[in-house]
């Protein structure tokens, strides 16, 4: 196995040689990417990724956490808590080319209408787009994630909570959401991994434009959507090089994040 | 007196805002919970009665036909999805379990500790980096697209999923089993044969299923490594066509006729993957690891 990560980890490296030697560290901190004058900079890929990943975070939180605490504190057992739990699993099943076309049909009109209400120019397509679909993608996962950390609150705080006289709000605020926070948080890590690597839906509605922008009404790109859009393509050694070096960096990143939130679930679920 | 009064009113007032503030609370999380679920479900009501409506018998057994006739169907692609994770099975399951028994068993070792971090890492490494390498191993030297490399790099994918599930089954395992059969002489190799294996065997099988159930469903890696094919072909060193990469296709393509056959395909995609779900489901709960 760790063979196995270690041979994938080197025959990207070695695969990349050529752009790494070419692109130099220009790769990172520049803006440019044009197969053309073979210039291949990853900058606006990696503020793509990150911009996309992070708005659907903020708004996979917020839902998520309503789930975590509707099933994790309200509806424990019962009819309805099978019915809701059953529900978000089935929806982590579903590939996520079938999220993307989904996307296609719903999101990208009911984004372009957004956009035309606020004057954007109307491409329906973008990161916002993107980060809608993302964020109901990752939602299952830190859902459930963070149900766990709901349920694994002693209950004796939560009644020495009620029985000071705390509303169950009051205690779910102030005893249940500050308990499990670093649970909570690590789940979301977790859930920002697979953010980072989701291919396809992303690329199905991003509108993929090469350039480095931060207007997330705009069309963007992500680095695993340029690496789909591009590798099967791409001609020539520093080409495909700098594209194996896109998926280097994506490797690394996502890989410390999902270490990082695998300590904190860790830690919590070892309290 | 009057000031008893007024504490006791401001308190009484208190008492009601906060009574107010639990059930505007209570409220805010169902209705929450709601927009993050019913559009979901609406979605897959959707799809369900969308995809239903365009399949038939020639659906799934024709080939897709060009564009402007009308009809075709996807069963190249059906048969191709089969033949890739039949190849990641074959060599994604022997390696997992191995690899689970060793983590679960040695687990504790030097080894055992490098040997978990990267299976972890593995998972979460983004299935589009797995195609990558599966291209660089296979697709460069070949010098072609083969359903071989798409289903290396399925394997890739399935494989921490085996391995985990294989190690947390095992060690739910108690070791008076393990004494048991070591106390009657029973080789060490064969205790975990014929017991520790078989003891586990409905954890490892819900492993299992639930890694066929993500392969299935993967389209990035198979980008380039089983690109795709308009026809039939049962030859895994050639390209292959596979559900997702069709429904990709078809619904990125402009032509109405074509998404109809994306939809028609996502039903017959969702309808394998949930089903190995719920199966998956009803194992773990029928068929659970009890002692």
């Amino acid at each position: 196995m760790s063979v196995l990560l270690i041979a994938i980890f080197f025959s990207l490296l070695i695969s990349s040689r050529p752009a790494l030697v070419a692109n130099g560290f220009r790769f990172l901190t520049g803006s440019k990417w044009d197969p053309v004058t073979d210039t291949f900079q990853s900058l606006p890929f990696v503020i793509g990724t990150l911009l996309t990943s992070l708005v659907a975070l903020v708004i996979a939180t917020v839902l998520s956490l309503a789930l975590a605490i509707l099933m994790g504190e309200y509806f424990r057992t019962g009819p309805f808590a099978s019915i809701m739990r059953t529900a978000v699993e089935l929806l982590a099943g579903i590939p996520s080319v079938v999220y993307g076309f989904i996307g296609l049909f719903f999101f990208v009109p009911a984004v372009r209408l957004l956009q035309e209400a606020v004057g954007a120019p109307p491409y329906g397509v973008g990161i916002l787009t993107s980060s809608l679909l993302l964020a109901f993608m990752i939602l299952p996962y830190s859902a459930s994630i963070g149900r766990e950390m709901v349920t694994l609150v002693p209950s004796d705080l939560k009644e020495a909570a009620l029985s000071l006289g705390a509303t169950p709000s009051e205690t779910v605020w102030k005893v249940t959401l500050p308990y499990a926070r670093s649970g909570i948080l690590g789940g979301v890590l977790l859930s920002l991994g697979r953010a980072l690597g989701e291919t396809m839906a992303v690329t199905m509605v991003i509108g993929n434009s090469n350039t480095l922008t931060f207007d997330i009404l705009g069309p963007g790109n992500t680095m695993a959507s340029l690496i789909a859009n591009e590798f099967s393509e791409a001609s020539g050694n520093v080409y495909l090089g700098s594209l194996i070096e896109i998926a280097l960096l994506l490797f690394a990143i996502s890989t410390v994040i999902n270490i990082a939130g695998k300590i904190v679930v860790n830690r919590m679920a070892a309290v | 007196m009057e000031k008893n009064r007024a504490s006791q009113d401001r308190l009484g007032s208190g008492v009601a805002a906060r009574v107010r503030g639990d059930f505007a609370f209570r409220a805010l999380v169902l209705a929450l919970s709601l927009i993050a679920t019913i559009p979901l479900i609406l979605i897959l009501v959707f799809i369900i009665v969308r995809g239903a409506s365009s399949i038939n018998w020639h659906f799934i057994t024709e080939l897709p036909k060009p564009i402007g006739e009308p009809g075709g169907g996807i069963s190249n692609a059906i048969v191709g999805t089969l033949i890739l994770v039949l190849i990641a099975t074959v060599i994604s399951v022997p390696l997992g379990i191995i690899a689970g028994i060793f983590l679960s068993e040695r687990g504790k070792s030097r080894l055992g500790t490098v040997a978990r971090i990267s299976v972890e890492t593995l998972m979460g490494v983004p299935s589009i980096v797995l195609g990558i390498v599966a291209y660089v191993w296979i697709v460069r030297p070949m010098g072609h697209f083969s359903a071989l490399s798409g289903g290396i790099s399925l394997a890739m994918i399935m494989l921490p999923v085996i391995t985990l599930s294989t190690e947390e089954t095992l060690l739910m395992i108690p070791v008076s089993l393990r004494e048991a059969a070591l106390a009657l002489g029973v080789s060490y190799s064969r205790t975990i044969m014929r017991v520790i294996l078989p003891a586990g065997m409905s954890g490892i099988v819900t492993g299992v299923l639930l890694a066929v159930a993500r392969g299935a469903g993967e389209t990035a890696p198979l980008l380039f490594t089983a690109f795709g094919n308009p026809f039939m072909t049962m030859n895994i060193l050639k390209p292959m066509a596979s559900l997702p990469h069709t429904i990709f296709y078809y619904a990125t393509s402009p032509y109405p006729e074509w998404q109809t056959l994306a939809w028609g395909a996502s039903f017959v995609l969702l309808a394998i993957v949930l089903t190995l779900n719920i199966v998956t489901k009803l194992v773990t709960s029928r068929w659970k690891v009890q002692f």
